[in-house]
């Protein structure tokens, strides 16, 4: 219990540390960006309303305690209102939260579920025709540029063949293709995972106990192999989980996907700096937190990953 | 007599394990010589762009909007892989692009490997407190998305080569961290490391006769491993129009401006899309059958 208690206080600190170094990077790339005021202001403000303005939002003290106050406004996940939308950066970006959860969900489960199976035929059929073109595409997808993969996407489903949407968010259709594309290559990634996995616990003598003993070939897969492989197989899954907030921010601009990732870089374009923060504060805090939670799931599934 | 034939089997097997071995090695080293063969070629058609283009990337024609690819001169000129929304030359673009990436690439792989080196090294020497900032910092940064922070970054300096060079090198300090820190503390505690300091030895000296030998080949790995990946995030970076800015022609940026042209000159995009794809899956399966060669005991299946 004491182990348990230490090895969840160590990986909490970890998990606070790096939300902190997020923050603080933060707060130093928007001071070198210069001073914000002129920003608020009509380039024809009097000389009173710069100083009022500095006074209200803090920039006329000294940067020690600015970082100071930023950080406390951060603990209250308060990041200042949007300059674009009038109305604090938080709410907004909340609002665009749910149309990337929905995608990033989507393309995750999707993969699981494409490269979960692909990845064990692979292992049983080793060397086969199908093992080879199934590991010839996850190589690909796993180093296709997002980008370039939903624009490849758009021009033959879509564009060609006209069988879904190029863009936009609305029926089932819609997510298809920025699905396929945030899941590619996290699909790829655990198809290879899940094949090497297996094929290591294929090896095994407890898997050549179970073939001797006269086993069905899927028995002994399914029972004695699987699960024994599952366990790498899980990391790297929990891993892509968090991956997949990243490449929202592309695959969101390729298909106009009305998520966090486009609104960034709306707001990139638009200079409104309290939503940028915003989104890479809170997606930093959802991926450290995402991560948390997937080593803590470990940490009563396997008994070995325990620390003493 | 009867332990003559037990014996004799183990001792043939590993011979035959050994040869097939052999042959996956002469193998996976013709494939790393193919790979360094395309990342050279790529280079000195960067390099030699001017003299390659067939036409200057930057020059617009109103008459040639939009020109499908084809051998046959039109206006006066041919355009074998078609132009773009201004009338520039798709394939002179992809040459002169091919610059950014290797550039970009190179340089952010060179400030990668050189802050990643030198803080594993300090970490590893140092010990202690220093140790453990610089690792606990390089566990923060594995635990985030770097592509929204460089994004962010980006946004607010603005776009520019240092800034893409010192953004996408930052981006992959950890790895080259990591493997010397790990070799140093081994180093560290063997006694002739102590005797060289005992006998007034300098530290980087240790650091170059004795540490930088052992890791070049993982090394090496790494940075062909970053090199794949500076040149996908210039690209995607550039693709957000946060890369090198036009009229520059980078990879990236062509497959953004095509994107509109999609159903109509789908050329635009494709062809510097499957030109980075190729780069990137050839430089980065290079690294990895690289790290075959080099280090048996990571081989993946």
């Amino acid at each position: 219990m004491r182990a348990l208690l230490a090895f969840l206080g160590a990986r909490l600190t970890r998990a606070l540390v790096a939300v902190w170094l997020v923050s603080t990077v933060v707060f130093v790339v928007m001071r070198l960006s210069g001073d914000p005021v002129p920003l608020l202001l009509p380039p024809d403000a009097p000389r009173s309303e710069y100083a009022r303005v500095a006074k209200e939002l803090g920039t006329d003290r000294p940067l020690p305690v600015q970082y100071v106050v930023f950080l406390g406004h951060v603990a209250q996940a308060d990041f200042g209102r949007s300059i674009h939308f009038r109305e604090p950066a938080m709410r907004v970006v909340l609002g665009y939260l749910p149309a990337t959860a929905e995608l990033g969900l989507t393309a995750f489960v999707f993969a699981v579920l494409v490269a979960v199976p692909v990845g064990v035929i692979s292992a049983v059929r080793r060397n086969t025709l199908v093992d080879q073109a199934a590991m010839g595409v996850a190589l690909v997808g796993q180093s296709a540029p997002t980008f370039f993969l939903g624009i490849l996407f758009i021009l033959t489903l879509s564009l060609k063949a006209g069988l879904l949407p190029t863009s936009g968010r609305g029926d089932w259709t819609h997510l298809v293709l920025p699905a396929l594309t945030l899941g590619a290559f996290a699909m790829a990634s655990i198809a290879r995972l899940t094949r090497s996995a297996l094929l290591d616990v294929l090896r095994q003598d407890y898997v050549r106990t179970a073939r001797a003993k006269g086993l069905r070939e899927w028995r002994v897969v399914a029972k004695h192999a699987f699960r024994n492989a599952a366990i790498p197989v899980l990391t790297i899954t929990g891993l892509q989980l968090g991956t997949l907030l990243g490449g929202a921010v592309v695959t969101e601009t390729v298909f106009a996907w009305p998520g966090i990732g486009r609104l960034a870089i709306h707001s990139i374009y638009n200079r409104d700096y309290p939503v940028v923060q915003c989104v890479v504060f809170l997606s930093a805090v959802l991926f450290v937190a995402l991560n948390f939670f997937i080593e803590l799931v470990y940490g009563f599934l396997d008994p070995r990953i325990r620390p003493r | 007599m009867a332990s003559s034939i037990p014996v004799s089997v183990p001792a043939e097997a590993p011979a035959a394990e050994a040869a097939r071995g052999g042959r996956v090695a002469q193998r996976t080293r013709r494939l790393v010589a193919a790979g360094a063969v395309f990342v050279v070629l790529l280079t000195l058609m960067a390099a030699a762009a001017p003299w390659l283009a067939p036409q200057d990337p930057v020059r617009q024609s109103l008459r040639a909007r939009l020109a499908a690819p084809t051998l046959e001169a039109a206006d006066g000129r041919a355009h074998p892989l078609g132009t773009d929304h201004l009338g520039r030359d798709v394939l002179s673009r992809m040459i002169y692009g091919a610059r950014v990436s290797l550039l970009v690439g190179f340089a952010a792989v060179m400030v990668g490997g050189l802050v990643g080196a030198a803080l594993g090294i300090l970490a590893g020497y140092r010990g202690g407190w220093t140790d453990t900032v610089i690792m606990t910092v390089a566990d923060a940064q594995l635990a985030f998305p770097f592509i929204l922070l460089a994004i962010g970054i980006i946004a607010v300096l603005g776009p520019s080569f240092p800034t893409l060079v010192i953004v996408i090198g930052l981006s992959g300090w950890v790895d080259y961290a990591r493997v010397l820190r790990s070799q140093v503390l081994v180093l560290r505690s063997r006694e002739f490391v102590d005797a060289i300091l005992a006998l007034g030895g300098a530290v980087p000296r240790i650091v170059a006769r004795h540490i930088l030998p052992n890791v070049l080949s993982t090394l090496v790995v790494i940075a062909t491993l970053q090199l794949a990946r500076a040149i996908v995030l210039e690209a995607t970076l550039s693709f957000l129009g946060l890369g090198i800015q036009p009229p520059t022609p980078s990879w990236g940026g062509m497959i953004q401006e095509g994107r509109e042209y999609l159903d109509s000159a789908w050329w635009i995009s494709i062809f510097p899309g499957c030109l980075l794809l190729l780069t990137s899956l050839v430089v980065s399966r290079s690294g990895d059958w690289l790290r075959d060669l080099l280090d048996p005991t990571l081989r993946s299946e």
